[in-house]
């Protein structure tokens, strides 16, 4: 198939992923889809899971946190707070921030320091997961 | 005239100065790098998110969010963001002259040290005071910018603009002031960063985008989260801006010190030279006298 989608993943610290890809496979908040080149234009929101793009037959997969998806027939561009390839993931360090995340959690926070921490959780949980689910 | 003692102490205690300047401008120099890294690492997320933001815009006809309605309020609010310190040359001095360019009954939210004392000493409304530490955190910006939104929201005023020193280069900066609310259209939301204009008209075959779940819920996290950002962007560019300005600061203050040091070890030499002429003049005298 000669048709591609243009796969951009964006996050404040730097661009993570711009490709060209066949397939695009994200979780937005209304469950996960698929997304095939002249897919319908369609904006969401991105929860915290992981990105699967198929590029060249393969799969690359990509843990991302909470953000924005917006879909045209020929672009994906994702704004998320995270994206790391799966390949990347240091598995012991998002061990560590999990747990250090679950002990501030347990403290007691002010309303700001919670959400910071949580989106810190949800970051280090997500990694986990990724990395998990596709350990050789 | 001063004596060889005096002017020996002067070069001593200038000395010293210089010495703080320099590494006052090493240190600079060294943050100002981060700084601008920081700032400019953001620029493809600021870019992406006008370009969604403009999209959805095209693709939406008749949205209304409260964000985005314009206010009846009288007053209007400026966020204020200034370094923390000083010895930074002119850059606080270059944005408080614009502060005085505005109507007397601004409300004035401040980000930074310096911005709170200058708007309590010149007796204007401060609404809120915040701080930011030497590499702002997104939860910072985050704090400031709901509190403005909210204070939108409340009608209690009628816009909100920011006001803050724009990093041009490592020699230039100058005052901005941008608009922050209401965001009027949604094309507008330039994260304030020096970015060329994007071409926003070439995507001209109008998409009419599906939302899921739908576009309330989805631009309305889209658009008070890109508020954020553009407060995180504009702190960190505040930052750039300060630590730019204090190392020219810092590099003038250090040449202007040694230029001092010359001097005056070259009128140290002439007094010592003069003092010898004397005395060998004073014992030959007083040899022929003898003699």
């Amino acid at each position: 198939m000669a048709a591609t989608l243009q796969l951009e993943i964006v996050t404040p610290e730097a661009k993570v992923f711009s490709a060209d890809v066949e397939m695009v496979t994200l979780t937005g908040v209304e469950g996960e889809m698929g997304v095939y080149p002249q897919h319908m234009p369609v904006m969401t929101q991105l929860a915290a899971g992981e990105i699967t793009a198929r590029k060249d037959g393969q799969n690359i997969y990509l843990a991302v946190g909470e953000g924005f998806v917006q879909i045209t027939g020929e672009k994906v561009s994702v704004l998320t707070d995270m994206a790391i390839k799966a390949d990347e993931i240091d598995e012991a360090r998002a061990a560590d921030a999990q747990k250090a995340a679950e002990n501030r959690l347990a403290q007691k926070l002010t309303d700001e320091e919670s959400a910071t921490v949580h989106a810190a959780l949800v970051h280090a949980t997500t990694q986990l997961n990724v990395k998990r689910r596709h350990k050789k | 005239m001063a004596s060889t003692r005096d002017i020996r102490r002067r070069i001593k205690s200038v000395k010293n100065t210089a010495q703080i300047t320099k590494a006052m401008q090493m240190v600079a120099a060294a943050k100002m790098r981060k700084a601008q890294q920081a700032a400019l690492v953001g620029r493809p997320y600021a870019q992406l998110m006008n370009e969604i933001m403009a999209k959805a815009a095209e693709g939406t006809v008749g949205f209304d969010h409260p964000l985005m309605q314009p206010r009846t309020a009288a007053k209007r609010a400026v966020i204020l963001v200034s370094s923390d310190r000083g010895l930074c040359g002119g850059l606080n001095g270059n944005l408080f002259r614009e502060v005085t360019k505005l109507d007397k009954d601004t409300v004035f939210i401040t980000a930074g040290k310096k911005a709170a004392q200058f708007i309590a000493r010149t007796k204007r409304t401060l609404a809120a005071e915040f701080t930011y530490k030497d590499t702002p955190e997104f939860t910072e910006a985050r704090a400031i910018s709901k509190f403005v939104q909210q204070l939108f929201l409340k009608g209690e005023v009628a816009a909100v603009d920011i006001l803050f020193p724009k990093f041009v280069n490592t020699l230039t900066q100058s005052p901005a002031l941008v608009p922050f609310l209401p965001i009027g259209q949604l094309t507008a939301a330039s994260a304030g960063i020096n970015e060329p204009k994007k071409e926003l008209a070439a995507h001209s075959s109008t998409e009419i985008f599906e939302f899921e779940p739908d576009e309330e819920t989805v631009l309305g996290e889209l658009l008070p989260h890109s508020l954020n950002f553009q407060m995180h962007q504009i702190l960190l560019e505040t930052k750039a801006s300060e630590q730019s300005a204090r190392m020219v600061a810092m590099k003038n203050a250090t040449d202007n010190a040694k230029e001092i040091i010359k001097s005056l070890t070259l009128e140290y030499n002439k007094l010592r030279q003069a003092n010898i002429t004397k005395e060998l003049l004073e014992i030959t005298t007083a040899q022929m006298a003898v003699g």
